[in-house]
């Protein structure tokens, strides 16, 4: 299991295929990856840039603890998780969520999984600028299925 | 008891400030408790809280030395 946070633009796809590498090529039968960017739109109004806020230290434990709980629900080889934190741009990548086990079913359920828990439970949050400059707080997440 | 107070996102920018140090006549409180004795009113609705960086609930107890962080509901992701 790897959590990692980033203050800096990441490339998700470049962190997946370093991932990967630590896994048993012969035994990852499935991969499931998730990968969330920053909108330039918000419930209809133009965003232009975003603040991702946490809580040193307990937003790690709390991916810790998420990630944890998945493996031990489903047969996983491999987790990784990372998210950005601090002044993100449009079209920036925000959260990967990648998940290899043996079997499709496990690698795409808890790739769901923690993904819904991280929106809900991880002490993240976001406020947004506009294009007039004005910030905002979003104040909840959009529905997840 | 002293209690070291963290305020995130929102409420940190309401309150003006990113936590304080609370010196506390009781060593009973729970966090609900600690709130209404720093702000003088019940917790907000939707008020989330953590007590040495775990999940927490106004009814968690406080003690001595405790760490305790109140924020608004988590939009990360």
């Amino acid at each position: 299991m790897t959590v990692e946070l980033h203050s800096g633009d990441f490339d998700p796809w470049e962190v997946v295929r370093q991932a990967e590498q630590s896994i048993p090529a012969n035994a990852r039968g499935a991969a499931s990856v998730f990968v969330g960017r920053m909108r330039d739109f918000n419930e209809d109004v133009d965003v232009t840039g975003l603040f991702l806020e946490h809580y040193p230290g307990m937003t790690e434990r709390e991916l810790e603890r998420i990630v944890a709980e998945a493996e031990a629900r489903w047969p996983l080889l491999g987790c990784h998780v990372a998210h950005r934190v601090g002044d993100v741009r449009p079209g920036d990548a925000l959260v990967l969520v990648a998940t290899w086990s043996a079997h499709r079913v496990a690698a795409r359920d808890a790739c769901s999984d923690i993904l819904e828990r991280l929106k809900h439970e991880a002490p993240f949050w976001k406020r947004e600028t506009l294009t007039d400059g004005t910030q905002r707080w979003v104040e909840k997440n959009t529905p997840g299925f | 008891m002293t209690v070291h107070v963290h305020y995130f996102a929102r409420l940190r920018e309401e309150l003006g400030r990113p936590g304080e140090e609370a010196e506390l006549p009781a060593d009973d409180l729970t966090v609900g408790g600690l709130w209404q004795h720093l702000h003088h009113e019940a917790p907000p609705a939707r008020l989330m809280a953590a007590v040495n960086q775990e999940q927490a609930t106004l009814e968690t107890p406080v003690h001595d030395g405790d760490e305790v962080a109140y924020f608004p509901p988590v939009t990360g992701g």
